[in-house]
């Protein structure tokens, strides 16, 4: 039974919120919404470096970009999915047992988890070139000790590339799914048990479908982020590794052919989100927006 | 209020539930654990070999893959390549000079969201701030490019300050919303009942409980600045910043400089981490 | 009682988490700020309508300068930026010695740069701002003769130099840096170093000597060749090993070039496609054989690799030269003339080939070397043979940007796949 006291808002006025979300409403309007929108329209544009390009509505680009690089979109999406699968199975196990039995030192094992967050990410890659290259320190052990054919090489192929996606992506797959399952109440657990639940059904009935916000930020930020990098691809990776990202950005800021770039960048965006909603719609999106506490 | 007790009525007795069976306890107590350790223990190997090879000789100044010898001259010369040290510079300017437009721009837009239920911009702006989080940074690296080559605007460190802020209002937003949120709205109103205006309460009552969500987001912001690559590849123009830098070396060999600042910026982020973490538990947590 | 209380994970913001971990967005609120969206794009489309301006437009504006006199009005600054590619100078702990010498004799500082990973990434990134008509905030950048350089040319994007600031220029130039086919006059450009594409490798793992360049073809060495990102490098060796020459070759020739490179990576034989990296990864051991430049492989033998080799395939390599230049609206392009000057003195232009052990334009540098350092001097990666300079090939010259773009067509998708 609410108090009936005025409202903050009814005394200061309906122009408050406005008032207080317009200069960084105006930033994002201006400098993340249109930029989008624009990127959209030069997709349009056609012309080349040297003489200009002028806006003529020539939606042709995009099915020449999906010709030319329909191999690189998939396999963008591959990549995306596997190393998110992969870093969410990484992930689970260590978040459940953090959030479930972690005891007093939750705090310290999170911690250690993100600690590769303090350690620029270009910087984190390459120490990864240093680890799997041909004379470092792994492979020599693993081929000295005949566990693989001497001359094997990790760099340059595509396990390389999603390994290190899945490296990168750890932090954020852990943190959400430890949130979420640390909120599940674990009263409903022993519920579960005491119903005479095998410890195994008790989890895959009752917690993992508790956690499934967490799933899903994590999915979100992964999927989305490994989807479209490029740098994974650029310093461990080799021909036949070329994510959509390096065609990107490579015709952007070598080609500086400006209409296939805005067009191979539209349509990852889309895919992106077809993708995700997808997702929400299967996992049914609503109701976990009633499970999250908001 | 009474004492009164009520007496529930006595539920049938029911079985104790069933242990779970040694293996699973097995599982619990030794496998994840040991799981748990491996993990943590391969996240943390790169973050070593970083801090290893900043130890390394490098007689040609360029960084090998094998193992040389352990010399602490690097951080003797750690700002000999003026390249380098002017990058890394670019990197903290950018970092301060985003991190607080941000924390101005977002904090009062956190504000907005977390205290106004219902105003018709809301769905459109909690939906840019998802979008912001959500898009992948090539497509917002390449959509500013787009823009600023569009409106024939110069890329370098304006640019990127711009590009840096955008992203970086949807963390803020989202960091100081949720400890708005969480904020028992009584106290606001007790020092509105007690005569305070609107920017007395604020400055007086708010802005000092919300400081801890102001701190953790400005920190946020500031790591997410200082790392970003993707985007700021994409707006840089000629400007170059550390993460850029390292990058266009690892093609000729790092110096092991690099990896001497990649550590000091490591350890800068831990103590900044640790100290957030004593300033969390200290602040009165409402 | 509960077991999740607050306080075990509040050094994590629980705000960061929460955040995180709440979707507070449906479809129905998607599909509202789709509409607003759909108004948006009309606004972008009219901002955009201007379109992007290109880069021809520039180039006439400056035809009618008179650069005598212009130049008559230059002052020496006392400062030059200085932009070149990286371990392309002297360098001894730090310092750079033939930098420091000229300080010494002019009172110059120089602030010496290495931005230049690749002709085309780094003339992308000046072309926005010298076609706003603002300086690039160097007085000397070194690109290699090709497209990009006809650009820079064409667009009017660089200083024509003052001749008669450049004595040592004409003295000690050797003939073929006078007057190149890609600057005619050396209105705009003097050479800095010049070198050769062909072949490095290292005998011990490939097992044998290495004679041609079908030799990168060879299945057995898959996995382990290495061949040039650049496209240019790539074509060209393509179109060699089909025994053409890449200076009179056509359209047809370069489909045929791309048809065997492409071959050659569905058959796993190439390791990467590398810029200036294959180095590292010769020097390691990831490569056993590869497209290489002569002066890297000098370097590297100097310094911990001498089993590499370099060889000269019977099919022919490439030879380019990499140019000093100064770009429209440097701030000291007196000091730049200074340098470049200073530069063509036999003793500094043997300081430098000394390290960088590319051909330098200076013949008389050989004497110098041989007396104090023979084993540059007599090198003839720094110093070619007659034979080396017979079986040199000179790379394809675009004559407008469709042939340019036809190249890439044709040879990009070999590398991006």
């Amino acid at each position: 039974m609410r108090l009936a006291v005025p409202s903050a808002a009814g005394r200061r006025g309906r122009g408050a919120p406005y008032a207080l979300a317009l200069p960084g409403g105006a930033w994002l309007l201006l400098f993340f919404l249109i930029p989008i929108l624009a990127a959209l329209s030069v997709s349009l544009q056609t012309g080349n470096p040297v003489n200009g390009f002028q806006l003529t509505w020539h939606f042709g680009e995009y099915s020449t970009a999906i010709s030319m690089y329909g191999t690189q979109f998939v396999r963008s999406f591959e990549y995306g999915a596997i190393s998110t699968g992969a870093a969410f199975l990484i992930a689970y196990p260590m978040a459940y047992w953090i959030a479930f039995h972690g005891g007093r030192h939750k705090s310290t094992y999170l911690f250690l988890i993100l600690l590769p967050f303090f350690v620029s990410f270009v910087i984190r890659t390459l120490a990864w070139q240093f680890i799997l290259s041909d004379q470092g320190f792994v492979l020599t052990t693993l081929e000295k000790a005949h566990l693989i054919p001497a001359g094997t090489h990790v760099l340059s192929t595509p396990f390389a590339v999603i390994a290190g996606l899945t490296y990168n992506a750890l932090p954020f797959m852990v943190l959400p799914l430890y949130v979420a399952i640390e909120k599940i109440d674990r009263r409903v657990v022993r519920a579960a048990t005491d119903l005479f639940a095998r410890p195994a059904t008790a989890f895959l009935r009752v917690v993992l479908p508790l956690s499934a916000p967490g799933i899903f930020a994590g999915f979100l930020l992964v999927f989305v982020t490994n989807v479209g990098d490029y740098v994974n691809a650029s310093i461990l990776g080799g021909p036949g590794t070329t994510m959509i990202g390096n065609i990107i950005q490579n015709s952007y800021l070598n080609d500086l052919n400006y209409p296939m770039a805005s067009a191979l960048s539209s349509i990852l965006m889309a895919g992106l989100l077809i993708v995700i909603f997808l997702y929400a719609r299967t996992f049914g999106a609503a109701t976990l927006q009633e499970y999250a506490s908001a | 209020m009474s004492t009164v007790t009520v007496k529930q009525p006595t539920a049938p007795p029911v079985p104790a539930a069933p242990r779970p069976r040694i293996g699973v306890r097995r599982l619990g107590r030794f496998i994840l654990p040991a799981y748990t350790w491996l993990v943590i223990l391969y996240t943390v190997v790169p973050i070593g070999v970083m801090i290893a090879y900043g130890f390394n000789q490098a007689p040609s100044g360029r960084l090998t893959f094998s193992w040389l010898g352990f010399t602490t001259q690097w951080y003797q010369q750690v700002f000999d390549i003026p390249d380098l040290t002017a990058a890394l510079e670019h990197s903290l300017e950018l970092a301060f000079g985003s991190t607080a437009i941000a924390l101005l721009l977002g904090t009062p837009l956190a504000l907005a969201l977390a205290r106004y239920r219902r105003f018709r911009a809301r769905p459109p702006i909690e939906g840019t701030i998802f979008l912001d989080i959500a898009a992948p940074s090539v497509v917002v690296g390449a959509s500013l490019l787009s823009f600023f080559i569009s409106l024939n605007i110069a890329r370098g460190l304006v640019t990127i300050l711009i590009a840096h802020v955008a992203f970086n209002i949807a963390f803020v937003t989202v960091v100081v919303r949720a400890r708005v949120t969480g904020l028992d709205r009584s106290l606001d109103k007790a020092a509105a009942d007690l005569g305070a205006n609107p920017w007395t309460a604020f400055f007086k009552v708010t802005l000092p409980l919300i400081f801890p969500g102001i701190v953790a987001a400005g920190l946020l912001a500031f790591a997410m600045s200082i790392d970003d690559f993707i985007i700021t590849q994409f707006v840089a123009g000629q400007t170059v910043t550390f993460p850029l830098w390292v990058y266009g070396a690892v093609k000729v060999g790092i110096p092991p400089q690099v990896f001497v600042m990649g550590t000091l910026i490591f350890l800068g982020g831990i103590i900044l981490a640790i100290l957030n973490a004593i300033f969390q538990r200290r602040s009165p947590a409402v | 009682m509960s077991e999740n209380t607050p306080e075990q994970h509040d050094h994590l913001d629980p705000a960061l988490v929460r955040g995180l971990t709440s979707p507070r967005y449906s479809r129905a609120q998607f599909l509202r700020s789709a509409g607003a969206g759909a108004a948006g794009l009309t606004l972008s489309g009219v901002l955009a309508a201007c379109g992007v301006s290109g880069t021809a437009a520039t180039g006439k504006k400056q035809s009618g300068t008179d650069w005598a006199a212009w130049w008559k009005k230059q002052k020496k600054q006392g400062v030059l930026d200085f932009a070149n590619w990286p371990l392309y100078i002297d360098t001894s702990h730090g310092q750079h010695p033939s930098l420091n010498q000229f300080h010494k004799a002019t009172g110059i500082t120089v602030n010496y740069s290495e931005p230049i990973q690749d002709n085309q990434s780094f003339y992308a990134k000046i072309s926005p701002t010298l076609q706003a008509g603002q300086s690039i905030g160097y007085d000397i950048i070194v690109i290699t003769n090709g497209w990009q350089l006809t650009e820079l040319i064409d667009n009017g994007w660089l200083i024509p130099l003052d001749h008669s600031q450049l004595p040592n220029f004409y003295k000690y130039a050797g003939p073929l840096f006078k007057n190149p086919n890609y600057d005619p006059g050396n209105k705009y450009t003097v050479a800095w170093q010049s070198g050769f594409t062909g072949i490095g490798y290292n005998p011990k793992l490939t097992g044998r000597e290495i004679t041609s360049v079908q030799d990168l073809w060879d299945p057995k060495f898959k996995g382990h060749v290495g061949m040039m990102s650049d496209n240019t490098e790539l074509g060209s060796v393509g179109l060699l090993a089909l025994g053409i020459d890449p200076a009179t070759s056509k359209v047809s020739d370069w489909n045929k070039a791309a048809k065997i490179l492409q071959k050659q990576r569905n058959q796993g034989i190439v390791r990467q496609y590398y810029d200036q990296s294959y180095i590292k990864a010769l020097e390691n051991g990831d490569v056993w054989i590869t497209q290489a430049w002569s002066g890297d492989i000098f370097q590297a033998n100097a310094s911990g690799s001498p089993d590499l080799k370099f060889v000269v395939p019977k099919e022919g390599i490439m030879h380019w030269t990499d140019n000093m230049m100064i770009p429209m609206h440097a701030s000291h392009p007196v000091d730049a003339l200074a340098w470049m000057n200073f530069y063509y003195q036999p003793k500094i232009a043997a300081e430098v080939a000394d390290w960088v052990n590319y051909i330098t334009p200076v013949p008389d540098a050989k004497q110098i070397l041989m007396k104090s350092d023979p084993s540059v001097g007599k090198s003839p990666l720094v110093f070619p043979t007659s034979q080396m300079k017979a079986a040199a090939h000179e790379y394809y010259v675009f004559q407008n940007y469709n042939e340019y773009n036809t190249w890439n067509g044709v040879f990009n998708p070999i590398i991006q796949s």
